[in-house]
């Protein structure tokens, strides 16, 4: 059974001039010991999805289909169910650690809050615990007794990952973990996660716009555009064969070094993510795509099968082909 | 704080009794915490004590409890204009150091009982003022929508209200006496403080520690009370201090008016006897100046302190 499974969702925010809708559609799994990676531009959707598997989003967020945690409908949770399940079923590492550490508690006491709020220890168990996940994330115990500003930037985050683990929770939702960090933190952030993903045997949803960064972390790959995702598959192959011209643009903007077709080649995407107030007809990447036809203003792509285990919301996906002929006929 | 001391075969005091025994020691959780607590005690102790302004106020503060301690114990007889034969306006003197009023009481036994009024109405109201500010404060600031502008609205209405006027219904009413006096400034001063502390939740409130917290599982009252009142206890703090300052001159403006105890003396008490006793004019200056000078000096004590106080409180204003 999965641990985290979503049909079919769409989250509508409202704002003074209507509502946005951020998501629009989406279905998503993740199995145990599987790490699903989630990318897209700024404003796609991708951390709208994270608040609401612990429907962190505000009250006036209107959110519908089906978000189920351990087979456990998070939309109907009521409110007490649901702040139980919060961190023991899944935690999140916050983007930006810098700003999800209270200033004024020190960092141990910050863990172990994460584990006495839920009961699963005394205060003296809880400081036992905090000890062992700060080993675990390569921090010695001591640094319990430190305050968020003596602890650098690689440092902080690390604290937020032993943070998430505190509740052995069925599923770790990374929101752009890195993002914040320079590239060598960001490296051995990275292989900390992946370590104690595989040591651990964790779920995980990964977040975030550095493909380069899903590949070497995760096993599967979701690609978002406008609150949809365009394109799903094998981390692996949908990065170096990509089908939706998009993830083929995300793929080409981190070039490989030494790799001769990059070399005073440098690729990107023009123009701006839609405004989700006012997305294009049809296929909401055509006025973007660089391979767009006329039929892609009018038919709206949905996820066609585009290979072994693969799907993309393009028309011109083999899959596509035959399915469009199929319902002509 | 940091880790434990190390001293490399260094200072004998330290390794005497912390090194050696400290693992026999280390068993009890009752101990350890003990021991913590009064680390954090004498931490915050040896910060404070690098503040000049804080060590000054602090002196001014305690010598002043401590003649209010004393004024506790020591005996009111010479405070009866009835019992008292002295002479009438008496400059200083040896036996009279700050002279006598118009009755022949002396200013000194005056002022020492006035210690006492002045810093309990002071502090009592303040703990009231603090109490209700910032229970309004945050739950307008945490709770929003309707809480929020109702509270607020109730307010701004209490801040518009002259509040001298109100006193002085207030004290009318109920009828002059150390309660009445208490209760008028803690009903009346609260707002201000109600005002900065909603200011404070609302930014704290939007910080991702908080959402954090709440996607850690934390219901309201965790939320309150393990990120949005530690955050806001430097403000309000700060204020709390303020406001002990306010009460006093408060409290020394209500007596001034006639609206204190009549059967107890507070500084402002005393200004008020020596203003109607025409102090001033007869160029009574021992009569009046005293009590105005103890006013001055404890509302700066109270603020010197609450300055290096918020700077130790507050970990982020902290030098390191």
């Amino acid at each position: 059974m999965s641990v985290l499974s979503l049909k079919d969702v769409h989250i509508t925010y409202h704002t003074a001039s209507g509502g946005v809708p951020a998501v629009r559609g989406v279905n998503l799994e993740v199995a145990k010991g599987e790490v699903l990676g989630l990318a897209g531009e700024s404003g796609c959707g991708k951390s709208t999805i994270a608040a609401a598997i612990l429907r962190l989003l505000p009250g006036t967020t209107k959110v519908e289909g089906s978000i189920t945690l351990d087979g456990e409908d998070v939309l109907a949770m009521k409110p007490g169910r649901l702040r139980a399940v919060r961190w023991t079923g899944a935690s999140i590492v916050f983007q930006g650690a810098m700003h999800a550490l209270n200033p004024v508690q020190r960092v141990g006491d910050q863990i172990g809050e994460a584990i006495t709020v839920h009961n699963q220890a005394g205060e003296r168990e809880a400081r036992v615990r905090v000890g062992a996940l700060l080993e675990q994330v390569g921090l010695p115990t001591r640094r319990a007794m430190d305050f968020p500003h003596e602890l650098s930037g690689g440092q902080k985050q690390r604290v937020m990952i032993a943070m998430a683990l505190a509740c052995n929770p069925s599923l770790v939702i990374a929101d752009e973990p890195t993002t914040a960090l320079d590239v060598m933190v960001q490296a051995q952030v990275l292989r900390l996660m992946k370590e104690l993903q595989r040591d651990l045997g964790l779920s995980m949803v990964f977040i975030t716009h550095d493909l380069s960064v899903l590949v070497e972390t995760s096993d599967r790959l979701a690609i978002m555009y406008a609150g949809k995702v365009v394109e799903e598959g094998s981390a692996a192959t949908v990065f170096h064969d990509p089908k939706h011209p998009y993830t083929a643009a995300l793929a080409a903007a981190f070039p490989e070094i030494g790799d001769r077709r990059f070399r005073g080649n440098p690729t990107g995407l023009g123009g701006d993510p839609p405004d989700p107030q006012e997305i294009p007809s049809g296929c909401p990447f055509h006025p973007r795509c660089s391979v767009a036809f006329a039929d892609c203003e009018r038919t709206v792509p949905e996820l066609y099968p585009a290979g072994e285990g693969r799907r993309a919301a393009c028309l011109l996906v083999e899959g596509a082909k035959t399915v469009a002929t199929g319902v002509s006929e | 704080m940091q880790s434990p001391p190390i001293t490399p075969g260094g200072d004998p005091n330290l390794t005497g009794d912390r090194m050696p025994e400290s693992l026999p020691e280390l068993r009890s959780p009752r101990r350890i915490r003990r021991a913590r607590r009064r680390r954090a005690h004498t931490t915050i102790w040896k910060e404070y004590r690098k503040s000049k302004m804080g060590m000054a106020g602090l002196l001014i503060l305690v010598f002043f409890v401590a003649v209010a301690i004393f004024a506790v114990f020591s005996s009111k007889d010479g405070l009866d204009p009835t019992k008292v034969f002295g002479p009438r306006l008496a400059p200083p003197s040896l036996k009279y150091p700050l002279g006598t009023d118009n009755f022949g009481v002396s200013v000194l036994t005056q002022v020492i009982q006035g210690s006492k009024i002045s810093l309990l109405v002071g502090l009592v109201a303040s703990v009231m003022t603090i109490t209700i500010g910032a229970l309004i404060g945050i739950v307008a600031g945490y709770r929003g929508g309707a809480y929020d502008t109702l509270l607020m609205r109730f307010t701004d209405f209490g801040l518009v209200v002259p509040w001298l006027a109100l006193a002085i219904i207030l004290a009318s009413i109920i009828g002059p006496s150390l309660v009445t006096i208490i209760l008028v400034i803690g009903l009346t001063s609260w707002p201000s403080t109600a005002r900065l502390v909603r200011s404070q939740v609302l930014s704290v409130r939007e910080r991702p520690y908080v959402e954090r917290a709440r996607a850690l599982g934390g219901g309201n009252w965790h939320m309150i009370g393990h990120h949005v009142l530690p955050n806001v206890m430097p403000v309000i703090l700060a204020n709390a201090v303020l406001v002990v300052a306010i009460a006093i001159l408060s409290e020394t403006a209500l007596s001034f008016l006639g609206l204190g105890d009549p059967f107890s003396f507070s500084w402002g008490g005393v200004i008020e006897s020596a203003f109607n006793g025409h102090a001033t004019t007869l160029g009574a200056w021992w009569w009046i100046a005293p009590p105005g000078i103890c006013i001055v000096l404890v509302v700066l004590s109270f603020t010197m302190i609450g300055f290096a106080l918020d700077e130790i409180i507050n970990p982020r204003l902290r030098e390191r």
